[in-house]
C-alpha cells in the first residue's frame, strides 16, 4: 500500500510536523552533547543531514532490490547498520582530509553517527511507510534538515542563555532537557497543518 | 537451505563490496605520499612518508621537539612555526595559542598532520636535542626525599647543553605503571661535563616517575633520557643576578653557577636557597666551593619553619620574604627562578614591585 503523500509534502513534513528529534525524540545524544557551541552544532547537522540523505537512498535501493526479492526482509537491521556504519566511515575520510577542522571539532561524535538512531529510525520509518524512492530521499533529506534545524536552535538557545541566571541543579544537561522539551511543545503546534505518521 | 546459503551469501557479498569500496577510498584518500619537509629556510630538507603528525614524523628522522604529554595536545609545549602546507590552526590548538603566536602560524606539532610538502621553522638548539641511553653510575640521597641521580652517557656519548636547561626521563613500565611515562627534570651538573649529568630528584607521594626512581632504579641500570628541552639558561650580560631556587629547583642554578665558575663570568650574584629546615638544605658543600670559585657569589639560604635543634640564625621565612628584605631596587638586575609555581609567581611579584623588568626575570616553575 503506497501512501499518496507527494515527495515536498512528506519533505515538509519530515522538518516540521513530525521532526525526528522533536516528535520521534530520535538522536537525542549528539542532540545534546554538540549543542554547546552553535558553530559545531551546524557541522554534525550537516553531516547528519548528508548521511542520513545518502543512507536512506542506498538503503532503499539495498532494501527493495536485494532484501525483498532474496527474501532476507528480517536480515534488514543488521544490513541497514552495516551500510550507515560504511557510509559514516567513508565520510570521515573525507572530512579528514578535506576538512581537518570540521574533523577535530566533530571528533568522536562523527563515528557516534553511525548509531546515530535518528538515521536508522529514518530507513525504518522509511519502510514502514511504504514510501516510493523519490518520497524516502525526500524523507531522509527533510529528517536530515529537521534534525539540523533543532539542534542549531538548541545550540543557539544555549549560547544565549549561558550568561542567565539558572539555578544551579539545572545548569549543563538540566536546563538543555527543559528547553527541548520547549522546543518540542512549540513544534507540535505544526502538528496541525499535516500528519505523516 | 537453498534460502539460507543465498541469504548468507548476498549479506556477505554485500559486506564484502562495502569493505572493498572502504579499501579503496583508503588508499585513495589517506594515502598521502611522501612529503618534504623543509626546516629553517631550507636548513634542513627532510622526505617523509605522509599522514602521520609532525611530532611524530619529526621524531623519526631524529628531530626532538619538546613535549611532556606524548602528543595528547594538552602539555602546549610542542609548538613549531609552520609557515607553509599546515592548512588552518585547529580548535584543539588555540587554547595554548596568544594572538602573536597564531599570526606567527605558530602550531602545536602533535595536532598538525602531514598532509602534503611543508615548510617550518624550529628553534636552532632543536638539532641539538636527542634521545640517549645511559647508565646509572650513582644514586644519592641529598636529603629524606631528594635523591641525586647520577647518569653516565653510553649512546651518544656527550651531550651538548645550556646550564638550566632540562631533559625528559623515560619512566619504562613497571607494576603500576602501565606504559612509558616521560618526566622532564633539570640537569645539576656542570655543561662542561659532557659525558654525564646529574639530576636532582623529588619524590612525589604516588608520582608514577619518582616512584620508579626511589624504589626500584638500581646503579647500573640502562635508561632512556632525552633533551636537552628549555628556555632557561644564563643571558649575556653584566647585570647583578638573583638567582632563586627552592627545593629541587636549586638545580639548573646548580649548573648555571658552574657555567660561571669554569667560564670565570665575573658577575655579582645572590643565591637564595629556600626549603623548610636545616636537614632539607642540600649541596652545601658544593655551594661554598663554587662560592669560593665565583668572587661574587653570596649564598642565603633561606629556612621557612627551622626545627628548634636547628639552632638557625640565618633568615627565616618564605624565600621571598628573604628577597623583600635584602633587595631594595632591582631595577638593574637580572633575575633566575625555578621551583614551585606558587614561589615563583610570588618571587615575580616582589621583584617587579623591586623595579625589575618582567622580561629580565627569567624562570622554570616545577609543576
Amino acid at each position: 500500500m503506497e501512501t499518496t503523500l507527494s515527495a515536498p509534502v512528506i519533505f515538509f513534513a519530515a522538518i516540521f510536523t513530525n521532526n525526528i528529534l522533536l516528535a520521534n525524540f530520535l538522536g537525542m545524544c549528539s542532540f545534546l552533547a554538540i549543542s554547546r557551541e552553535l558553530k559545531s552544532a551546524v557541522g554534525l547537522g550537516l553531516a547528519v543531514t548528508f548521511v542520513m540523505t545518502c543512507t536512506t537512498a542506498i538503503n532503499f535501493l539495498v532494501y527493495h532490490h536485494l532484501l525483498v526479492p532474496f527474501g532476507l526482509v528480517h536480515f534488514r537491521y543488521i544490513v541497514f547498520i552495516i551500510v550507515i556504519a560504511a557510509f559514516v566511515q567513508l565520510v570521515e575520510m573525507v572530512i579528514d582530509r578535506y576538512s581537518p577542522a570540521l574533523y577535530v571539532v566533530l571528533g568522536v561524535f562523527l563515528p557516534l553517527i553511525t548509531v546515530n538512531c535518528a538515521i536508522l529510525g529514518v530507513c525504518l520509518f522509511m519502510i514502514i511507510r511504504h514510501y516510493n524512492f523519490i518520497q524516502s530521499v525526500a524523507y531522509g533529506f527533510g529528517g536530515g534538515l529537521g534534525w539540523l534545524l533543532a539542534i542549531t536552535a538548541l545550540a543557539g538557545i544555549r549560547e544565549k542563555i549561558r550568561k542567565a541566571p539558572i539555578p544551579k541543579a539545572l545548569e549543563g544537561p538540566g536546563i538543555s532537557l527543559i528547553v527541548a522539551g520547549l522546543m518540542a511543545l512549540s513544534f507540535m503546534a505544526f502538528s496541525g497543518m499535516i500528519q505523516i505518521g | 537451505m537453498v534460502q539460507l546459503a543465498l541469504g548468507l551469501l548476498s549479506i556477505s557479498a554485500l559486506a564484502a563490496f562495502l569493505a572493498l569500496l572502504l579499501e579503496a577510498a583508503h588508499a585513495v584518500l589517506a594515502d598521502y605520499g611522501e612529503c618534504r619537509i623543509s626546516i629553517n629556510e631550507g636548513e634542513k630538507e627532510l622526505t617523509v612518508q605522509g599522514g602521520g603528525k609532525l611530532l611524530g614524523t619529526l621524531m623519526d628522522q631524529g628531530i626532538f621537539i619538546p613535549s611532556a604529554c606524548g602528543g595528547r595536545g594538552s602539555c602546549g609545549l610542542c609548538k613549531v612555526q609552520v609557515l607553509d602546507g599546515g592548512g588552518p590552526i585547529l580548535p584543539t590548538e588555540t587554547p595554548y595559542m596568544d594572538e602573536k603566536e597564531i599570526a606567527e602560524q605558530v602550531r602545536l606539532s602533535c595536532q598538525v598532520r602531514v598532509r602534503n610538502d611543508l615548510l617550518i621553522r624550529i628553534p636552532e638548539e632543536f638539532f641539538l636535542i636527542k634521545e640517549y641511553t645511559a647508565v646509572v653510575a650513582g644514586l644519592r640521597p641529598l636529603t629524606h626525599n631528594i635523591k641525586e641521580v647520577h647518569l653516565k652517557l653510553v649512546d651518544p656519548p656527550e651531550i651538548t647543553f645550556k646550564p638550566g636547561q632540562f631533559i625528559q626521563f623515560q619512566v619504562p613500565e613497571y607494576p603500576g605503571c602501565p606504559e612509558p611515562v616521560y618526566r622532564a627534570y633539570s640537569i645539576a651538573s656542570p655543561a662542561v661535563l659532557r659525558t654525564e649529568i646529574k639530576l636532582v630528584i623529588t619524590r612525589v607521594e604516588h608520582g608514577l616517575a619518582t616512584t620508579y626512581i626511589h624504589t626500584l632504579l638500581k646503579e647500573g641500570d640502562t635508561v632512556r633520557i632525552n633533551g636537552p628541552y628549555g628556555d632557561f639558561y644564563l643571558r649575556h650580560s653584566e647585570r647583578e643576578m638573583i638567582l632563586i631556587g627552592t627545593g629541587s629547583g636549586l638545580a639548573p642554578l646548580m649548573s648555571i653557577l658552574h657555567q660561571m665558575a669554569d667560564e670565570k663570568i665575573d658577575r655579582r650574584a645572590t643565591l637564595y636557597f629556600g626549603v623548610r629546615a636545616k636537614a632539607d638544605l642540600f649541596y652545601q658543600e658544593e655551594i661554598q666551593t663554587l662560592a669560593e670559585r665565583i668572587p661574587g657569589l653570596t649564598y642565603v639560604p633561606v629556612l621557612s619553619d627551622p626545627a628548634r635543634e636547628d639552632a638557625w640564625e640565618g633568615e627565616t621565612g618564605y624565600v621571598t620574604d628573604a628577597v623583600a628584605r635584602r633587595v631594595a631596587d632591582a631595577s638593574d638586575m637580572e633575575a633566575y627562578l625555578c621551583g614551585n609555581p606558587l614561589m615563583i609567581n610570588a618571587a615575580v611579584d616582589i621583584l617587579k614591585s623591586k623595579g625589575l623588568p618582567e622580561d629580565r626575570i627569567f624562570y622554570d616553575k616545577f609543576a
